[in-house]
């Protein structure tokens, strides 16, 4: 049975098969052909925590290929409210689906679900754990929209401590031999184990404070929201992230060909004159969610 | 010397645990879970021939597994087992930390799904380095300050 859990499981090859197969699903994502490839099949998305686009690419890819969605959003309608454990909740969903899509605020979440599935599971993200969905649907972004996915500049800017989807993408495009710029406030940097291992892979380029320093020499500028929950002061957390925004003056400094992503959601990070200039990349990065995650469908329930 | 200023007597039969970390020959005996009515000497602090300093446990009547040791290697790899049988040391061995540990830790992330009510065992895996960490199987974080990780 395939789940899957972490970037970490897999290849180097293995996630250019799922980019490749991300591909051909695109005109069905975009509703230009369709497909019963997973016509009959149930998948199960059980949400226990917000969710806006992982949740809902995750239900239109599956209905793009044909099949069927149950699932829940929020636990208060749920038996998880009278002290269900996750254990029974996967052990009693997996029945119903031929796949169980889980987000969990607690890390390890995932891992523990494929002990108790009889189906396969698929990480949709796990406390400050792994998101290896939005790993992978970023690296088809950067492949997209810039041609290749090595030798690149990537410049990570926001909090890289806490922000979920920046220590396993670092990871990655480290591997397919990308240099990275490490760009947070001070104390919301990335943490030691992320910074070792790109500096032992030889992969670890400028750590500083300020995208001003990166900008001139970065291919993909990858902005991350800065928590109000993560400063003590209002204040002080209104000029972090007044320096930590991206706009039209930040990006007219950067090289031709810069792209801007965002997992999203945005607060203030980007400004909105950013979002009809060329660089701006964050909403074609939401869509490739779906042709992507059709991938993933297709081989962990299709058996393709 | 004379033998009636020694600060510890050798024992005639049982088992030395020799180079253990200084400080933790506390963890150590709570590691083995050895009961309170055991004979037994603790030097803590005490000036290693090496140089620097190490603890020391003599345990009168008891001989300590291989598995046992590696209990001990889990927060003092650097521990040596001594069995003593007649006064005399019958066999010596390092303790060797276990590549994989089950049940007897619990992880120091307090959000790790292993930290919840559920019905799990934990796990934490040898990490490939030299560095002596440990890293949980299911929130794949290092596990901070181990000595006070380990159940009774």
């Amino acid at each position: 049975m395939k789940h899957v859990i972490s970037v970490h499981d897999f290849s180097v090859e293995e996630i250019v098969e799922v980019l490749d197969r991300a591909e051909d699903m695109v005109t069905i994502a975009q509703g230009k052909a369709t497909s019963d490839l997973l016509r009959g099949k149930v998948l199960a998305c059980i949400f226990f925590e917000p969710s806006t686009r992982t949740r809902l690419s995750f239900e239109t890819a599956m209905n793009r290929l044909g099949g069927g969605v149950i699932g829940f959003a929020g636990t208060d309608a749920t038996s998880v409210v009278k002290g269900e454990t996750l254990a029974d909740t996967v052990r009693m969903v997996s029945g119903y689906a031929d796949a169980v899509v889980l987000r969990h605020p607690r890390e390890g979440a995932a891992k523990l679900a494929t002990e108790f599935s009889s189906v396969p599971v698929v990480n949709a993200g796990d406390g400050a754990g792994q998101h290896p969905t939005q790993t992978l649907l970023d690296l088809f972004t950067i492949r997209n929209e810039t041609g290749r996915l090595e030798g690149l500049n990537i410049s990570l800017v926001g909090d890289l401590r806490y922000g979920r989807t920046v220590h396993s993408l670092a990871i990655a495009l480290a591997k397919f031999g990308n240099t990275i710029n490490l760009v947070s406030p001070e104390g919301l940097e990335m943490p030691g184990e992320v910074t070792s291992y790109l500096r032992g892979m030889g992969m670890l380029g400028v750590a500083c404070h300020s995208p001003e320093e990166v900008i001139a020499d970065t291919d993909i500028l990858y902005a991350t929201r800065i928590q109000k929950e993560r400063f003590p002061d209002l204040v002080e957390y209104e000029r972090v992230a007044g320096l930590y925004r991206v706009d039209p003056d930040l990006l007219s400094r950067g090289p031709a060909g810069l792209i801007v992503m965002h997992p999203l959601p945005r607060v203030n990070e980007i400004t909105p004159e950013v979002d009809a200039m060329p660089q701006a990349k964050y909403f074609v990065q939401a869509f490739n969610a779906v042709p992507v995650r059709m991938a993933l469908l297709s081989m962990v329930i299709g058996g393709q | 010397m004379q033998d009636n200023l020694m600060k510890v007597q050798r024992i005639e039969h049982g088992t030395v645990v020799d180079h253990i970390l200084p400080g933790m020959a506390f963890d150590v005996l709570r590691v083995l879970r050895m009961s309170n009515d055991r004979s037994m000497s603790i030097l803590i602090n005490s000036h290693s021939k090496k140089g620097g300093k190490k603890d020391i446990l003599k345990i009168e009547d008891v001989e300590i597994s291989a598995q046992e040791a590696s209990r001990v290697a889990l927060i003092s790899p650097q521990a040596t087992i001594n069995i003593i049988v007649d006064g005399k040391v019958v066999r010596k061995f390092n303790a060797e930390a276990p590549k994989v540990v089950r049940g007897i830790l619990t992880c120091s992330n307090p959000n790790c799904i292993s930290n919840q009510n559920e019905p799990v065992t934990t796990e934490f895996r040898l990490g490939p380095d030299d560095g002596h960490r440990y890293v949980c199987s299911y929130c794949e974080r290092d596990i901070v300050d181990l000595a006070k990780r380990v159940r009774w």
